[in-house]
C-alpha cells in the first residue's frame, strides 16, 4: 500500500483543513478553556463534523458510519492536531465507538452506533486507573448479580467522560490487578445511581474525567462481548487508538515546528534574523529529518491497520514511540526558539507543548512501548 | 502483453539462462565455484562480458556509445529482474556512476566516444581527485593547478581521499584554470590518464587500518586540452551535478529496512521481523529469568536502533514513491545521508557496549574475526558522517534548501 497520499486523500486534507482552520483554530481551545465553557467543546461544531461524516469515519455504513479507512482517519486527525481541536473525535469515535464496534453484539451496535456517527450522542471508554498507562491494570470489580452485575471502582482520566452520553467501562470479573485474563467492558449510563463522574481540569484543556463506581448495576445486556475476555477487543482496539492519536501527534508537531521556522525567519536580534545562526539552522534541520521519518510511519501504521497486517502491534509500538519522541523534542525546541515570548500564555505556542505531553503519555509512551516492541520481537 | 511486459519477459528469461551461479542468488541445492578458483574467476569474466555487450552495465545510456539504450521504464524493469534474482551488477564504479552521467550531460562527442565504451565494459577503473588538503567541505577552495603549454595543461597540486587511485586507471580531476577569478569560476574538469609521469600516489592508513583512499602528487603532469570536459573555468557547475549523482547512489545504498527485516518470498506473506541486532546481541548479554534480553538499558538502546531503521527505511520508499508520482520530496539525499550515516554510528557505538572488550581486539589470537571486524567497523564508521559531505554540511543544505532558512 502506497505510503504517498492518494488524490482523494489530499481533497479529503483540503477539506479537512479548510474546517479546522475557519472552525477549530487554536484561539478555539483557548476561548473554551478561558470561559470554563462546561462542555468543553462546540456541540455545533461538533455536529458539523457529523455532517462531514467524521464523527462515524471509520464506522461501518450499515450504522451509519462513512466505512472508510483509518489512512483516511489519520488525515482528518492530523489536521485536528494541527489546531488542536478538542471535539472528541478519538476519544468517542476512535477510542470508545470502536470498542463497540469490535466486541458488541448486534443490538448493541445497532442501538448506538448510529447515534454516534450522527453526532447525536458521545461515548467514552473507562479504562485507566493510574497515572502511567497499563492496558490491563484494572481493580475495578465487576460481581454477578441475579439480572447483571454489580461495578465498583475508580476510573481516571477518561476522555469525553463528563459528556458521554454512555459510558464503557473495564472492569474486572475475575483474575489479579495486572492480569490479561478476567477484564469484562461493559455500558454504563452515567446518570444511573452509583456513577459519580467529575471533571477534571488538565494541562491541555482536553476533557477528562474521574468516574466513580460505587456498586453501580448494570444489566447483563450491557456486557460487550464475552465475560472475562475483554482483552480480545481492548488489545486491537489500543492498537488503533495508539495509531490514530500518532496521526494527531504528527499534525501538532508539524504545525509547532512550521510556526517556529516561521519565527526564526522573521524574529531579528543583533541585527540579523536568528534563523541564520547555525546551531538554530541545524536543530532545525534535525527536527525536519524526525518529522519527515515520524510521516512515514504514521502512513505505514495506518496503511497496516487497513490491511490488517500481522506485524500492526510492532508498528504500533514503533509509531508511538517515534511520534512521543519527536513531539517531545519539537514542543520543547518550540518554547526555547521561540525565547520569551514562547512562555507567555498569550503565544500559542505554549498550548502545543501542553498538548504533546499528554499525547505522549497517552496510551504508553515511547518507554512502555520500547519495552513492549522487544517482548513483541522476542527478546 | 504490453512491449514493457514482453520486454519483462524478455529480460527475465535472458538472465536465467545467462548468469552464472555466483553472480546471483543460488537455488536450491546449487553450488557456485569457490573463492579464488579459475571456475570463478571463467564466471566472473564471462558475465561481465554478456552484460556489457548488451550494454546493460550502463542500461539507459545511448547505444552509440555502447549502452543500453533503454528507457527509463525498461531499465527499471532490468533493475527489478536483476534484483529479483539476486545478479551482481559486473561493473560498477565511478566510471558508470559518476563520469559516464557528467560525460553524456557535458562532454562533447568525441570525448563521448572516445570515454564511454571503455566505461561500459568495465576496462578503465576510475578515481575522482576532488578533495585536497585545504579543499573539503570547501571544496571549490581547491588549488591544484593546470596552466594551458601549447595542447595540454600542466598540472602541479594534489589530491587527498582518492579512494582506489592505486588500482585507477585514468582519472577526473578538478583544477584550478583560472587563479584570478573569484573561487567557484576559475575552476575545470579534466580527464588524464594516471601513469602519466609525475603521478604518484600513497595510500592512507586510518584509524581502523588499511583503506582504499590514498593521496595523490602531480608533479609537471601533462595532460591533453582536448580532455578537458565543457567550459574551461566552467567545471564547477560539473563537479556539482557529479556529487549528486554521488549523494543519491549513497543514499540508494542506505535504502534497506530493519536489521532484522525479511523480505517477502512468493506465495504466502511472510511476516517481517525486527530481532537482528537482539539476536546479535544475545551470546554477549543472555536472557534473564523471565526470558528478555538481560540489561534492560541496551534492550532499550536496541529497539531504539531497531525503530529508527524502521522509520528510515519507509521515509525512502515514500521518498522514491513520491518521486515516481513526480512529487518529489527534493533533498532527501541530504537527509538520507545524514540520518544513515549518524545512525550506522550508533549501531556501531552499541554493538561495542553489547559486546564490551571483545569487541575491541585489534588483531590475532583471542579474538573471532567476527569480533575484530567490530573493532574496525566501529572505527570506520566515524568517519560516515564527514565523507561525502559531512553531517554539519548535509544539515546546512536541508536548513537553507528546503526550511528555507537565511543566510
Amino acid at each position: 500500500m502506497p505510503l504517498v497520499p492518494t488524490e482523494e486523500q489530499e481533497m479529503l486534507r483540503q477539506t479537512a483543513r479548510e474546517f479546522v482552520t475557519e472552525h477549530t483554530p487554536v484561539k478555539h481551545l483557548r476561548a473554551l478553556r478561558d470561559s470554563k465553557d462546561p462542555v468543553g467543546y462546540s456541540t455545533e461544531i461538533w455536529k458539523r463534523m457529523g455532517e462531514l461524516g467524521w464523527t462515524g469515519i471509520t464506522l461501518p455504513e450499515e450504522y451509519g458510519g462513512s466505512g472508510l479507512g483509518y489512512a483516511e482517519l489519520g488525515i482528518i486527525l492530523e489536521e485536528c492536531g494541527r489546531t488542536l481541536t478538542p471535539e472528541p473525535l478519538l476519544a468517542s469515535v476512535v477510542l470508545a465507538a470502536e470498542a463497540l464496534a469490535l466486541g458488541g453484539s448486534e443490538d448493541q451496535k445497532r442501538e448506538l452506533l448510529p447515534r454516534v456517527c450522527s453526532a447525536e450522542q458521545t461515548l467514552a471508554l473507562a479504562f485507566q486507573e493510574s497515572g502511567r498507562f497499563h492496558p490491563y491494570r484494572t481493580a475495578t470489580t465487576a460481581t454477578s448479580t441475579n439480572d447483571g452485575y454489580r461495578i465498583s471502582g475508580s476510573k481516571q482520566f477518561v476522555l469525553n467522560g463528563h459528556m458521554a452520553d454512555h459510558l464503557i467501562v473495564v472492569a474486572r470479573t475475575s483474575g489479579a490487578e495486572f492480569d490479561r485474563s478476567g477484564l469484562s467492558l461493559f455500558l454504563v449510563d452515567p446518570g444511573s445511581a452509583g456513577v459519580e463522574v467529575t471533571r477534571l481540569s488538565m494541562v491541555d484543556s482536553r476533557n477528562s474525567a474521574r468516574v466513580v463506581l460505587s456498586g453501580a448495576e448494570v444489566p447483563a445486556a450491557n456486557l460487550l462481548g464475552a465475560v472475562g475476555d475483554g482483552a480480545t477487543i481492548l488489545d486491537p482496539l489500543f492498537d488503533r487508538a495508539t495509531a490514530a492519536v500518532c496521526a494527531e501527534m504528527l499534525g501538532s508537531a508539524s504545525e509547532a515546528f512550521e510556526r517556529t521556522v516561521e519565527y526564526l525567519k522573521t524574529r531579528e536580534q543583533f541585527g540579523c534574523r536568528i534563523g541564520s545562526f547555525q546551531a538554530l539552522k541545524h536543530r532545525a534541520a534535525l527536527m525536519f529529518c524526525e518529522l519527515e521519518l515520524s510521516r512515514s510511519i504514521v502512513a505505514d501504521v495506518l496503511s497496516a491497520i487497513d490491511e490488517q497486517r500481522e506485524e500492526l502491534p510492532t508498528l504500533v509500538c514503533t509509531a508511538k514511540a517515534r511520534l512521543s519522541d519527536t513531539a517531545a523534542l519539537v514542543s520543547r525546541e518550540a518554547i526555547q526558539m521561540h525565547g520569551g515570548i514562547g512562555m507567555t500564555d498569550e503565544e500559542e505556542i505554549g498550548f502545543f507543548l501542553k498538548r504533546a505531553r499528554t499525547a505522549e503519555l497517552f496510551l504508553g509512551d515511547a518507554r512502555y512501548h520500547r519495552d513492549r516492541f522487544a517482548a513483541l520481537q522476542g527478546f | 502483453m504490453s512491449d514493457l511486459e514482453e520486454f519483462r519477459r524478455e529480460t527475465r528469461d535472458w538472465l536465467e539462462a545467462n548468469c552464472p551461479p555466483s553472480r546471483r542468488r543460488l537455488r536450491d541445492g546449487e553450488v557456485a565455484p569457490a573463492w579464488g578458483t579459475p571456475e570463478l574467476y571463467e564466471e566472473v569474466e564471462r558475465w561481465k562480458k554478456l552484460i556489457c555487450d548488451k550494454g546493460w552495465s550502463a542500461p539507459s545510456w545511448p547505444r552509440e556509445y555502447a549502452g543500453g539504450g533503454l528507457s527509463t521504464a525498461e531499465a527499471r524493469v532490468l533493475a527489478q529482474e536483476m534484483a529479483r534474482l539476486g545478479c551482481v551488477p559486473p561493473v560498477g564504479g565511478f566510471g558508470i556512476h559518476l563520469l559516464g552521467p557528467v560525460l553524456l550531460e557535458f562532454g562533447n562527442e568525441d570525448q563521448k566516444r572516445r570515454f564511454l565504451p571503455d566505461i561500459v565494459h568495465g576496462r578503465v577503473n576510475w578515481c575522482q581527485g576532488y578533495s585536497e588538503p585545504g579543499a573539503g567541505s570547501d571544496l571549490a577552495a581547491l588549488q591544484t593547478r593546470a596552466e594551458l603549454d601549447g595542447d595540454e595543461y600542466v598540472i602541479n597540486g594534489q589530491k587527498i581521499w582518492t579512494t582506489s587511485a592505486h588500482l585507477a586507471d585514468w582519472i577526473f580531476c578538478l583544477v584550478r584554470t583560472d587563479p584570478e577569478a573569484a573561487k567557484h569560476d576559475g575552476i575545470s574538469f579534466i580527464l588524464f590518464d594516471m601513469k602519466s609521469p609525475g603521478v604518484s600516489v600513497s595510500p592512507i592508513q586510518l584509524i581502523s587500518g588499511a583503506s582504499d583512499f590514498c593521496q595523490v602528487f602531480f608533479d609537471n603532469v601533462r595532460a591533453k586540452a582536448e580532455n578537458l570536459v565543457g567550459e574551461k573555468n566552467g567545471g564547477w557547475t560539473i563537479a556539482k551535478r557529479l556529487l549528486q549523482h554521488e549523494r543519491s547512489g549513497l543514499s540508494g545504498m542506505m535504502g534497506g529496512g530493519a536489521s532484522g527485516s525479511k523480505p517477502p518470498k512468493s506465495g504466502k506473506r511472510q511476516v517481517p521481523t525486527f530481532r537482528g541486532m537482539a539476536d546479535a546481541a544475545e551470546p554477549y548479554l543472555g536472557r534473564d529469568e523471565h526470558g528478555r534480553l538481560a540489561d534492560a538499558r541496551l534492550r532499550d538502546e536496541i529497539v531504539q536502533l531497531e525503530m529508527d531503521g524502521i522509520c528510515f527505511g519507509l521515509t525512502m520508499k515514500r521518498s522514491s514513491e513520491a518521486a515516481k508520482a513526480g512529487q518529489g520530496p527534493g533533498h532527501t539525499v541530504s537527509m538520507a545521508k545524514y540520518y544513515a550515516s549518524e545512525s550506522n554510528k550508533r549501531r556501531q557505538e552499541l554493538m561495542v557496549s553489547i559486546m564490551g572488550n571483545r569487541s575491541l581486539g585489534w588483531e590475532g589470537e583471542g579474538f573471532d574475526p567476527a569480533e575484530l571486524d567490530q573493532a574496525r567497523s566501529w572505527l570506520r564508521s566515524k568517519g560516515n558522517s564527514i565523507e561525502g559531505g559531512t553531517s554539519e554540511i548535509q544539515l546546512n543544505v536541508i536548513a537553507k534548501r528546503v526550511l528555507g532558512l537565511p543566510d
